[in-house]
């Protein structure tokens, strides 16, 4: 016992000189975020030169349209999973507040900007009660948003049955696949790009965003160095709920169809890229660039396979033994660099998960 | 080290941003290029695969398209919803083929993605569920409500014997295609059966039970009935249900619109002599045919254009680009185990 205790204030320093003692190329390049954009790039020229039709004008204008809503819900469903928190809600937002500018539009005669405002309030209110019930009730965030995800799309199909509003102004619709010039960029990666950026600095380069981690690593160890754990998962839980509420107007936009089934499921694909792209379900560790390039992989891949003439099985197969892969990748690095490791220091075979974690936190020391 | 990490970081965003850049440039001039030369690639896009509606129409596409000569491929959601067919429709216009031929999920929803398909020039063919008509080339239309109307009367008058007292059993009071198929009914009853007379009509709300109980009810009220016509699926298979299990069986007909699947225990066993719908496998063969006259410019969809669908003949483009497949389809003993949908 004693000696633990006193090995103990050892082995951080230790660690700290392990993963510094590798040169910045080293950091930079092997880490989880770069295997994911290596895959990436990979899959991108092996499409390229072996997918027929992939390197076509079109490939990357739907892939980039279709990926839109995993892209925009997953910025700060990352945030959210850093904290060691998780939102499933998401997707039925997204549906709920489709149904709400098809309603408005149709029903209420609100042009679609005044309807969009209305659905983004709506969308932050539903994130602000996951978030009141998860910072300030107390609640598992697994158990109330999986009540909310119901709830949610229960209001959304109750508002408008099984019909579809699917008259909307062309003006719209066509903004919403519009092209940036004549290149195959659409113009919603404008705000996109926009987005990701406010997040990434939110996220890697604000006292909010380090308070996000530390949540994640030890929410109590959190409270204690004065981050105020519930004020920023709530807001956090707003942000997910008011981005996917941004997310449902564009799936209404872009799709010109307000259905209460609009997006059903999306949450699990949102979940899969962000777990994908190197951020750990346990929290703590991940990073924005990582979150991207996973999505863009998951979106890439379906485009070459569905090019390849693949049924959706086959294509919901492949990402979902990607996304295990993934997972299981975290565990089985940690372990083998704790081997690796393990010549200088026996003791860090212990504690795998945590030894990955603490890399990540030192490293925003 | 803050300084470092935080370069690392910028680092690895620059590096994430330059490859992005690379290999969408690396895209953008590439060819789109129709697949291959000489061969007619046609895809169908069912609303949803696993269904065996569909499996049997896309078999009679694929027929055709083998009899042709061209590329046959079938891809689709695994969910009927509009927003899981528009990848599926953008992925043929990627691959350039030549005609897609669709179920609709929705009529407007999917029409953005089939304008870009067609800019890209693909032919749009919608079958069994049309889309709204300025956004595709052609509808192959199942049937009319004239000849639905039309060969359920028809059996009906065959099966006991043209006179006696008849009933509909329909889905819900105001279901529009029902009323109208009725109104026909009845129409063609006052012009061409003038012994029959039709005596009540009933609705079941499309629900198994309802229709189940009505069916009952419908028997008890009116002793002499010789028949009914159900023009539901959900109609025809619960008052079967009904009429097989009481002393009705082979007494009071039976016809209407109804599935073989559903169907066929009570074709067999002799409560129902035949039923009538489409022959979702001739739908999809003409289909295939008609794509095939799209893409080889022998049709523009303009009515009056003439076509030839293989076995099923010579079909002629009606208004609003509408190709009707023709009467009805009768299921009986004889024919029923061809068809597993």
């Amino acid at each position: 016992m004693t000696s633990s205790v006193l090995t103990r204030p050892d082995t951080p320093a230790t660690r700290t000189y392990a993963s510094y003692s590798r040169p910045l190329w080293q950091r930079v390049l092997l880490t989880r975020e770069m295997a994911v954009i290596a895959l990436l790039v990979g899959v991108l020229v092996w499409s390229n030169l072996n997918v027929p039709n992939f390197n076509g004008p079109l490939t990357l204008y739907f892939l980039f349209l279709d990926i839109t809503p995993i892209l925009l819900i997953a910025l700060p469903m990352t945030l959210v999973i850093i904290t060691g928190e998780i939102d499933l809600s998401v997707a039925s937002v997204v549906g709920l507040s489709s149904v709400l500018v098809g309603m408005l539009h149709h029903d209420a005669g609100l042009s679609i900007p005044a309807a969009a405002v209305v659905a983004l309030v709506v969308g932050a209110v539903c994130g602000a009660f996951n978030g009141f019930l998860v910072s300030y009730v107390g609640l598992p965030s697994l158990a109330v948003t999986i009540g909310t995800l119901a709830l949610y799309r229960g209001i959304a199909v109750g508002l408008l049955g099984t019909t579809a509003v699917t008259d909307f102004p062309e003006k719209w619709t066509t903004l919403a696949q519009d092209r940036i010039g004549t290149s195959s960029y659409p113009v919603v990666l404008i705000p996109i790009a926009v987005l990701a950026i406010l997040f990434a600095l939110l996220l890697h380069f604000s006292p909010f965003g380090r308070g996000v981690f530390e949540i994640g690593l030890n929410d109590e160890a959190a409270h204690f160095t004065g981050v105020n754990v519930e004020r920023t998962k709530f807001w956090l839980f707003v942000m997910t709920g008011t981005v996917s509420a941004l997310a449902g107007v564009y799936y209404t936009l872009r799709y010109g169809s307000a259905r209460g089934d609009n997006a059903t499921g999306m949450e699990l694909q949102v979940i899969a890229a962000v777990l994908l792209g190197g951020v750990s379900i346990f929290g703590g560790r991940g990073a924005l660039h990582g979150v991207i390039a996973g999505v863009v992989l998951i979106g890439a891949l379906s485009s070459a396979m569905r090019l390849e003439s693949l049924t959706v099985n086959v294509i919901n197969i492949v990402i979902g033994g990607l996304l295990v892969l993934s997972v299981m990748s975290t565990s089985l690095l940690a372990w083998l660099s704790a081997l690796t490791s393990g010549r200088t220091n026996g003791a860090l075979r212990l504690g795998r998960r945590r030894q990955a974690a603490m890399h990540h936190r030192k490293g925003d020391q | 080290m803050k300084f470092q990490n935080r370069l690392s970081a910028l680092a690895a965003v620059a590096l994430v941003a330059s490859l992005g850049l690379t290999a969408c440039g690396g895209n953008s001039d590439g060819a789109s290029g129709s697949s291959g030369g000489g061969k007619t690639t046609v895809t169908f896009l069912p609303k949803n695969l696993g269904n065996p509606y569909f499996d049997t129409s896309d078999a009679g596409g694929k027929a055709a398209v083998d009899e042709f000569g061209g590329t046959y491929a079938e891809v689709g959601p695994d969910t009927a919803t509009p927003d899981a067919q528009v990848p599926f429709i953008n992925t043929a216009a990627q691959q350039g083929v030549d005609a897609l031929v669709i179920s609709a999920d929705d009529p407007k929803a999917i029409c953005n993605a089939i304008g870009t398909a067609q800019s890209a020039g693909t032919k749009i063919v919608t079958f069994d569920s049309d889309t709204s008509p300025d956004c595709r080339d052609l509808f192959i239309n199942q049937a009319t409500a004239e000849g639905i109307a039309k060969v359920q009367v028809d059996e009906i008058a065959k099966q006991i014997g043209d006179s006696g007292e008849i009933a509909i059993l329909s889905a819900a009071a105001n279901a529009t295609n029902q009323n109208a198929w009725i109104e026909l009914m009845k129409k063609d009853l006052a012009a061409d059966h003038p012994n029959i007379k039709l005596v009540d009509t009933v609705y079941g709300n499309d629900d198994d039970q309802t229709s189940f109980d009505k069916t009952a009810a419908l028997l008890q009220a009116h002793p002499d009935l010789k028949g009914i016509i159900s023009p539901t699926t959900v109609g025809i298979a619960a008052a079967a249900r009904y009429l097989s299990t009481s002393e009705y069986k082979g007494k009071v007909a039976l016809t209407g619109l109804g599935t073989p699947n559903q169907m066929r225990e009570y074709v067999k066993d002799g409560t129902v002599t035949s039923f009538a719908l489409w022959n979702p496998e001739d739908l999809g063969y003409l289909a295939a045919y008609a794509a095939k006259a799209l893409v080889d410019g022998t049709i523009t969809g303009k009515e009056g254009d003439k076509f030839d669908a293989g076995k099923l003949g010579s079909f002629t483009v009606g208004a609003d680009a509408t190709v009707l497949l023709g009467d009805p389809y009768v299921f009986d003993k004889s024919n029923i185990d061809k068809f597993k949908f």
